[in-house]
């Protein structure tokens, strides 16, 4: 029993810091950059994805046993779509200044690979509980990195924090951190940093998402190599190509 | 009116970039640009797949969701749209020039879950309605179309670009923790930095 539980545990914690999805997985990097001008956004955006992250593990883990191998992919599709609607709909009617901020990034949620690839790595594979634990932690690691960048981009950019001034006597906000540059410049000091306290090669090796099909495009080897692999083995992989 | 359609497309591929400015489609950015070749055919599948994408979503959304008032239903529609399009894709090509498939086949799978491809059918939609129409002839669709074909070629430019720079710095000697992915964004930074330039160009050049 107490073994279980660590497991249990172990299914919620992996997400925030071991296994993060955005910094280790390089997973959902587009509404990562997008939405991190200011820190309330990046809140909203991560409590959305987490909404559906949750839903879409618990459905596809439940209905693991009746979707046919062969249209895993389309059905997958549908469920997280079917969600991100729902989610549309709710931030619509309860936050409609939140909608304007996200603009399409909203309902692009569907199309974050994080979303997918717990789908496909996951869900797939485990019982419903486990599932909505692992989506939990994900989904809470999505959200304090977005966060992280939300605050870092807000503070530089506009010398606030949650609207709250910060800076305004010390310094001068540098605009350019607002700007697609400074989210391209952030993300990778993030990585840079993350990259430096983890440890290369401390990744689990079975993270890798080559054998993800569908979301391939976003998993791709080179982000996965870089991080879950050492520089001998990301050497390797880059001849083999 | 042509002047507008130029502009439009301008505007699609310098300042409103959808990879640089719009942050749509950041994972093949960094995935695939390795290589001039792979690049190239990544992007020409996703130019080909946003403009067949867009010919079909834009008549669906004005024409079925909107007169039946289910216009909320466009995220589910629209990617199953992109996933029927591309697996229909994938099997004419493969039927019927073989040899393109080979070159961009390999890329198509990838595409669906690209979100630059929603997005751009997404966008496409707001910006342009149907409200126009000329000589029985609607502009906005024209318009529509013209918007996702910059887009596709702004796509095609900053990944060929951008594997022009990545190939660069293989050679480049640079701290164990900056290696891979962290320096591959800062040089995106530095790329996106130059595209900012172009803000006002459109505007200036055009007065639209």
């Amino acid at each position: 029993m107490e073994k279980k539980k660590n497991g249990l545990l172990h299914e919620f914690t992996k997400g925030i810091i071991k296994e993060n999805p955005v910094l280790g997985l390089v997973l959902g990097c587009c509404s990562t950059l997008a939405i991190t001008t200011a820190a309330s956004n990046a809140i909203g955006m991560g409590l959305a994805t987490t909404f559906v992250l949750v839903c879409s593990n618990a459905v596809i883990s439940l209905l693991r046993k009746v979707i046919p191998d062969k249209v895993r992919i389309p059905c997958y599709i549908v469920v997280i779509a079917g969600f991100v609607t729902v989610v549309q709909m709710l931030v619509e009617a309860y936050s409609p200044g939140l909608k304007e901020s996200l603009g399409v990034y909203l309902p692009l949620i569907v199309v974050n690979c994080i979303i997918f690839g717990r789908a496909e790595m996951f869900a797939s594979k485990n019982k419903v509980l486990p599932s909505i634990l692992d989506g939990l932690g994900m989904g809470l690691g999505f959200t304090l990195t977005l966060l992280c960048m939300g605050i870092i981009r807000e503070l530089l950019g506009s010398g606030t924090v949650f609207g709250l001034p910060v800076l305004s006597g010390f310094m001068s906000p540098i605009v350019i951190f607002l700007l697609p540059p400074g989210g391209f410049f952030v993300f990778g000091m993030l990585v840079a940093i993350a990259n430096k306290l983890t440890g290369k090669g401390k990744q689990p090796e079975e993270i890798g998402c080559a054998g993800l099909k569908g979301c391939a495009s976003c998993a791709l080897s080179s982000g996965c190599s870089i991080t879950g692999a050492d520089a001998s083995k990301e050497k390797g992989a880059a001849e083999d190509k | 009116m042509i002047k507008q359609f130029f502009a439009i497309f301008l505007t699609a591929i310098l300042t409103e970039n959808y990879i640089l400015e719009k942050f749509l489609g950041i994972c093949p950015f960094l995935g695939v640009s390795k290589k001039r070749d792979s690049a190239l055919g990544m992007s020409i599948a996703v130019t080909v797949v946003m403009v067949l994408s867009t010919a079909v979503t834009w008549p669906i959304y004005y024409g079925i969701l909107v007169p039946h008032n289910i216009a909320y239903l466009e995220t589910i529609v629209f990617i199953l749209v992109i996933a029927v399009l591309v697996q229909f894709l994938e099997t004419v090509l493969k039927k019927y020039i073989p040899a393109l498939y080979k070159s961009l086949g390999v890329y198509l799978p990838l595409i669906t879950t690209n979100c630059a491809v929603l997005g751009v059918t997404m966008l496409v939609i707001d910006r342009h309605n149907s409200t126009p129409i000329y000589f029985g002839f609607n502009y906005g669709y024209a318009q529509a179309l013209v918007n996702t074909f910059g887009a596709g070629i702004g796509f095609l430019v900053a990944m060929v670009i951008f594997s022009g720079i990545r190939e660069r710095l293989e050679f480049n000697d640079i701290p164990k923790f900056m290696q891979g992915l962290p320096i591959t964004l800062v040089a995106a930074s530095l790329t996106s930095v130059s595209f900012l330039g172009f803000s006002g160009l459109v505007n200036g050049m055009f007065g639209v």
